[in-house]
């Protein structure tokens, strides 16, 4: 229990800093029109390429200053984040629910179930994942429904694999068999005495993958293969600031830390759950 | 001698022997029981002692029908339950429980005692009163109230083997099957263990099947022992004849192998006196 | 009475958070000796050998008290040295003889391994070594053994190999930790009958750390018992068994099951006997912490 404690107080500040920053984020998304300073779409020629405030020749207003066609970088990044968090969220979300599922079956019922999903998921990983959901975009069409749906059909493996592994775990376990004496069914058991001990990495892996949706999502849109072109995204935005990198650097720089800073707090936050949840009971 | 609560005959149990599963297609059947006949009289406590490999697990998993014997019968009061479906199993459940040697790994640490006990209860038609029955559950095992609310981490080895014998007998099965129940155990909790079942066995009047390769132990509780090894019957009598006049050459090499907290330095036996230091 | 082979003078280890985990334990074991260490779970049996062994936890820290290896402190030594001399003096053997082995590698470079890289033998002397060794272990086909991975041998033949393996360096002392727990009766009696054996061969000092009260009985001269970290009784093992003297240990002697007399052993452990264990841990632990803060 000593040890339990140990990792726990390690976990607080990880937990904080990376909640902090996601939930922070997730506001400003949230209200955008509220707190973006001004039209992310707006171009005013007059302004194009001013730096960020601490540098000369700002104008009041253009915190981070604005791009080559003089639109308001700050407020493109807080709208940018809108599509970033929805693709996040529904996207992994997804993904989760359908490599959850298959996951808990294959690695409970074992058998000719775990054979069949077990070979479904290694076909699948033998697909190198960017070109297959460039391949399913282009297939589907661009927008944001198309994005979600190719993370989720590439991602599900990911779920699969570890849920698989964690409930075959557990199927050994005394208290499994113990559930069967006290007559319980075998989804009755899968439900009771198997999920609630897979829960703390179905979070962690949560988490995870909202990290690498808002990758993925960035590189579709770098690609200009997610949604429409109007929209402000993140990986849209680096996109074009890589074109203008020499003339203004800022345009490239801000939503490439807003993007890391957004992955690694979501990868950071699920370990942290999961942790935080973890050693105490194991 | 009582009428058999359970009575085993021919019992044959084989398995899937994983070392030798081929690259493509099944693993090869490997019998671990092979012929099992003896009978459990109601209200009696059975050793069932062996080393490993002996099936002495297999043959107690067997019992609770967690596996399905290959050839042979087991009745349970008269009726054949060898071959019943685990649909056809559920109404006999309440009857046939188990204790498990790792109470770590047989509670679950997602969920509170209360839960735990409370689970097979609800499961078989008893859900009303379940505070009262949980209640009187951990009094039997001698639990203070408050611990329906915690989790198995937060109890000691002992605390949680009381755990599992709580959970078993809330039932009030008509047979339990204790597997190994003290041998993760350090000798002082063991002996309360022990005690416990030892009462609550008699005073419950239940049909015990203690497996254990200790014994000592066997012989305080059980009053009949069956010595298994390697998937066979050995020897079966009741527990004073059995170490009074050991028939078979392997129990006797069991008996015999038992370190006793006692000075004999004939023991170990007479070392050689050869072989000089290198 | 020579020099002890080993000597442990009021030894204390502390956890970070400060709670005693080993207290001023003392002990010592003379030159080809079997000395057991008896005790429950948390009793600290298993952390008095691996201080011994230099092998400790990182997070346990040692706060007072000397070890000394044949008159040597080990303390007042530089690690390499320390680790060289312990190297060279010492051998372990481990409770589970499956986790102690490599699964992916033969028995016979494992074996040979210590020898060859660690004292610098050559590969045939080490060999010929070995093969002696297995052969005083009663192994009779040391070919098949030597090409054998771990998990080919049963449990009993792999207890076989580590002793071997233990004594094939000729330590001064070994460290057995548990070495029969994990085996079934009547291969504990071979093996502690082969431990017996080739410890008065070679004259080999032994720690011998188990729980169980009956092993202590047949394989020591003498013996500690231990609860809590802390040495409660120490005596000739024919003397201990003969008039156990702290209420511990006649406790733990009539809690132990014996099939020779089944109504007077398994009995609880008393209430008044855990009371009494707790004021005298306490009161160890305020007179220890009085001069170290």
């Amino acid at each position: 229990m000593d040890d339990a404690r140990i990792a726990r107080r390690g976990v607080g500040p990880r937990l904080w800093l990376a909640g902090g920053w996601l939930l922070l984020a997730l506001l400003a998304a949230i209200l955008a029109p509220l707190v973006a300073p001004q039209d992310p779409l707006a171009q005013d020629l007059m302004l194009e390429r001013l730096p960020p405030f601490w540098l000369d020749g700002t104008e009041p207003g253009y915190w981070l200053g604005t791009d080559s066609l003089g639109r308001d970088l700050l407020s493109r990044l807080i709208f940018g984040g809108r599509i970033a968090f929805i693709v996040a969220f529904a996207a992994a979300i997804a993904a989760c629910l359908v490599g959850s599922v298959l996951g808990l079956i294959a690695g409970y019922f074992g058998g000719w179930a775990d054979r069949i999903i077990s070979r479904i998921v290694d076909i699948w990983m033998a697909f190198p994942p960017v070109l297959f959901a460039i391949l399913l975009v282009a297939v589907l069409g661009t927008g944001l429904s198309s994005v979600i749906i190719a993370i989720a059909v590439i991602d599900w493996t990911r779920f699969c694999r570890v849920i698989r592994a964690e409930a075959m775990g557990q199927s050994r376990m005394d208290y499994v068999e113990n559930a069967r004496i006290a007559g319980y069914g075998r989804i009755g058991i899968m439900l009771r005495e198997v999920l609630p001990n897979v829960v703390p990495s179905i979070v962690a892996l949560l988490s995870l993958e909202m990290g690498i949706a808002v990758i993925v999502e960035a590189i579709l849109s770098f690609v200009n293969l997610s949604i429409s072109t109007d929209d402000p995204t993140w990986g849209g935005i680096i996109a074009e600031g890589r074109l203008s990198i020499h003339q203004a650097w800022w345009v490239l720089v801000f939503p490439l830390i807003t993007l890391i800073l957004t992955v690694l707090s979501f990868s950071q936050f699920g370990e942290a759950l999961k942790a935080r949840f973890d050693p105490v009971l194991r | 001698m009582a009428e058999p609560l359970i009575s085993v005959r021919g019992l044959k149990v084989a398995l899937p022997d994983m070392t030798r599963k081929p690259l493509i297609g099944r693993a090869p059947l490997a019998e671990i029981l092979k012929g099992l006949d003896f009978d459990l009289p109601k209200g009696s406590v059975t050793g069932i002692v062996g080393e490993s490999g002996s099936g002495k697990s297999t043959l107690g998993r067997a019992l609770v029908r967690l596996i399905e014997p290959s050839a042979g019968s087991i009745s349970f009061e008269g009726r054949d339950i060898s071959h019943l479906s685990e649909a056809e199993l559920r109404p006999l459940r309440r009857d046939l429980q188990m204790i498990f040697q790792d109470p770590m790994s047989s509670l679950n640490p997602r969920r509170t005692i209360f839960s735990i006990i409370a689970a097979p209860l609800k499961q078989n038609g008893l859900g009303d009163n379940l505070k009262t029955r949980v209640a009187e559950a951990l009094q039997r095992v001698g639990l203070p109230q408050n611990f329906a609310g915690r989790y198995r981490h937060q109890l000691s080895g002992g605390q949680r083997q009381r755990v599992g014998i709580a959970r078993a007998l809330a039932l009030s099965p008509k047979f339990v099957l204790a597997d190994e129940i003290v041998s993760g155990l350090d000798v002082s909790t063991q002996a309360q263990i022990l005690t416990l079942l030892e009462k609550l066995a008699a005073e419950m009047g239940l049909t015990v099947a203690f497996i254990s390769h200790d014994l000592s132990v066997i012989r305080r509780l059980c009053q009949q022992v069956i010595v298994m090894r390697e998937g066979r019957i050995v020897e079966a009598s009741a527990t004073d004849a059995l170490f009074d006049s050991p028939k078979d050459a392997y129990t006797r090499d069991l008996i015999s192998a038992i370190p006793l907290p006692e000075i004999d330095p004939a023991w170990l036996g007479t070392l050689a006196m050869t072989k000089a230091s290198a | 009475m020579s020099a002890a082979c080993l000597d442990i003078r009021s030894l204390s280890a502390v956890l970070p958070n400060g709670q005693r985990v080993l207290r001023s334990v003392s002990l010592s074991v003379q030159p080809g000796e079997v000395r057991a260490l008896v005790g429950e779970s948390g009793a600290g049996k298993t952390m008095i050998g691996k201080a011994v062994l230099g092998v400790l936890p990182p997070s346990v820290r040692i706060a007072e008290g000397d070890m000394l290896l044949e008159g040597e402190d080990l303390g007042q030594l530089q690690p390499k040295a320390r680790r060289t001399l312990i190297g060279a003096r010492t051998a372990l053997i481990p409770q589970d003889p499956l986790t102690a082995l490599n699964p992916s590698r033969r028995i016979g470079p494992q074996m040979t391994d210590r020898l060859v890289r660690i004292l610098g033998w050559s590969d045939e002397r080490a060999d010929n070594r070995i093969r002696q060794l297995l052969d005083e272990v009663q192994i009779r086909d040391p070919e098949r053994v030597l090409k054998s991975y771990p998990h080919e041998l049963s449990g009993g033949m792999r207890q076989r190999v580590l002793i071997a393996a233990a004594f094939a360096a000729e330590p001064r002392l070994i460290v057995a930790d548990e070495p029969t727990t994990a085996l079934d009766v009547t291969v504990q009696k071979q093996i502690l009958r082969l431990i017996a054996q080739l410890q008065r061969d070679h004259g080999t000092a032994i720690l011998f750390v188990t729980h169980d009260l009956g092993v202590v009985a047949k394989i020591s001269q003498r013996v500690s018992v231990l609860y809590a970290g802390k040495v409660v009784e120490e005596a000739e093992t024919a003397a201990l068994f003969a008039a156990p003297q702290h209420p511990y240990t006649r406790a733990l002697m009539a809690a132990t099951p014996r099939y020779t007399d089944p109504l007077a052993s398994l009995r609880p452990v008393d209430d008044a006997v855990l009371a009494g264990l707790a004021a005298e841990i306490a009161a160890a632990d305020q007179a220890w912490r009085r001069p170290h803060g």
